[in-house]
């Protein structure tokens, strides 16, 4: 969005052109599975924002949607049956879909200039004119989010509605909500917000372990979960306690980049000076045929 | 027939190698520049030469494919020649003297010397390491969640693997082209004289010269 500055680009050599020239507040949107009631009013507003066509639901005996989001799918609540230690049935509804990392795996990973870019708001999105289809940035997220069209070879995923926001109004999902189980604002006052609600579930209703899922590894997040138990991410559906990017990743587009430059750069030099310094081998005989 | 009976020049490439050589140099070439473009970002402008990003995409793993073919045939028909003996393993001692243009004082090898060997176990194997990492990254969608350590693995071996053949390429054609004279001509026309064949590869001349 022409109104939205830009941070970081995928792919890309060189400077950032305008970073910095404009501060623009973190925004976060805070997920508060201890309210939600799986009316999947965030996945329809998702769709009919985002003009997605639809794709078949698929039943495994859960009133899940769908096993996992998809290319055209980029929200999806997971239904997760819970028995606590103590004995009560819970159901674990997560919202899932892009948790929009301030330390993106995806754009990381990107080769592709301009392909995934991260606006200074935190909002990461992807650019798909400038995708090339590789699929790597599916390998860079710790969160299993990316998702590949076959048809068109691109990959898509939540925009956290980068086009609404950066029109002053909050994503479609949380226009949707009727529980208020999700919120849209400064990544601050969301931080904030979930604290005093996790803080409300430990004091008030037994939820001991309740907290925010904010995860550093990958330098905080601007999707965050309010939990009723912060020790057992697992339980939502596969949410990972301490994600991430993968270290392979950060290896291969660190260290072995230098390396390798260094490597071929290296070796052109070196055939250039022992050309220099010992020349071509000739063959002196003159016999039939020539020299060579 | 290895001697031409009017020239004297000694047959070294079949029509076929040759052939095959070549397409195996043009593929490889074309795999190269577009996985440097993916590589690094100061590299990305070469996949604008050679019709875009997602062109080149879309045709790097399929003329990979290509190249692969061709490698599997020269291991077909080179793998009686490429075997490491102990002649090479003299010859290795001796390198330095290769290195420096010493080649009178090397052992006398056979129709390939060990640094040829050597890179063609490197292309074959390296070939074969850039094969499997990089059928998981061109279909990564087939591989489950729980599996993802196969993407994470795949993305080290295939940049390692490709550093490695790149190397062996670079002295490979720096030798072809530029250092051994006759090189060139020998895999283009398919001849070498006697005496180029004495000098490289004396064994070789003597079984094929019937001397």
């Amino acid at each position: 969005m022409a109104n939205l500055r830009i941070q970081k680009i995928s792919g890309h050599a060189g400077t950032v052109p305008g970073q910095g020239t404009q501060r623009q507040e973190q925004v976060a949107k805070l997920i508060d599975t201890t309210i939600c009631i799986g009316c999947k009013a965030c996945e329809v507003a998702c769709m009919e924002w985002n003009d997605l066509p639809f794709s078949e639901t698929t039943f495994n005996n859960t009133y899940q949607t769908m096993p996992d989001t998809a290319w055209n799918y980029w929200t999806l609540i997971r239904f997760n049956e819970h028995v606590s230690e103590d004995g009560p049935f819970q159901w674990l509804m997560r919202k899932d879909g892009c948790m929009h990392c301030a330390d993106p795996g995806c754009l990381a990973a990107c080769p592709a200039d301009g392909a995934i870019v991260q606006y200074q708001n935190g909002i990461v999105d992807f650019q798909q004119d400038n995708c090339i289809g590789c699929q790597y940035c599916v390998t860079g997220c710790p969160f299993n989010v990316p998702k590949f069209n076959p048809h068109t070879k691109r990959v898509f995923k939540c925009t956290l509605c980068s086009d609404r926001v950066g029109q002053g109004l909050e994503p479609a999902c949380i226009k949707a909500c009727p529980t208020g189980c999700l919120h849209f604002g400064t990544k601050d006052d969301m931080k904030a917000l979930g604290e005093s609600r996790a803080q409300q579930l430990r004091d008030h209703s037994s939820f001991a372990n309740a907290g925010v899922y904010d995860p550093p590894g990958v330098g905080g997040t601007g999707v965050m979960y309010v939990l009723h138990d912060i020790t057992n991410t697992e339980a939502y559906g596969g949410l990972p306690p301490n994600p991430r990017v993968p270290w392979s990743v950060r290896l291969w587009k660190g260290p072995l980049k230098w390396l390798g430059n260094l490597a071929m750069v290296g070796g052109l030099i070196g055939v250039t000076l022992h050309y220099l310094r010992y020349g071509p081998k000739q063959v002196k005989d003159e016999s039939p045929g020539g020299t060579a | 027939m290895t001697v031409d009976s009017a020239t004297g020049r000694i047959r070294r490439y079949s029509m076929g190698e040759r052939v095959v050589h070549w397409m195996a140099a043009i593929t490889y070439i074309y795999v190269l520049a577009t996985g440097l473009a993916f590589y690094s970002p100061h590299l990305y402008w070469i996949a604008a030469i050679l019709g875009g990003a997602t062109t080149s995409r879309f045709w790097h793993p399929v003329v990979a494919l290509v190249f692969l073919a061709t490698l599997g045939w020269m291991l077909k028909s080179w793998i009686g020649d490429m075997r490491i003996t102990a002649t090479d393993r003299a010859w290795g001692r001796a390198m330095k003297h290769y290195i420096e243009n010493e080649d009178e004082r090397l052992p006398p090898e056979d129709r390939f010397n060990l640094g040829q060997k050597y890179f063609f176990w490197v292309m074959v194997w390296g070939g074969l390491g850039l094969l499997i990492s990089g059928a998981i990254l061109w279909f990564p969608e087939l591989i489950p969640w729980s599996l993802r350590f196969l993407r994470y693995g795949a993305i080290l071996v295939h940049v390692a693997c490709a550093l490695i053949t790149i190397g062996a390429f670079i002295i490979h054609v720096y030798m072809g082209t530029a250092m051994v004279r006759g090189g060139f001509t020998s895999i283009i026309r398919g001849e070498v004289s006697p005496a180029w064949a004495k000098m490289h590869h004396r064994l070789w001349y003597d079984r094929v010269a019937g001397k």
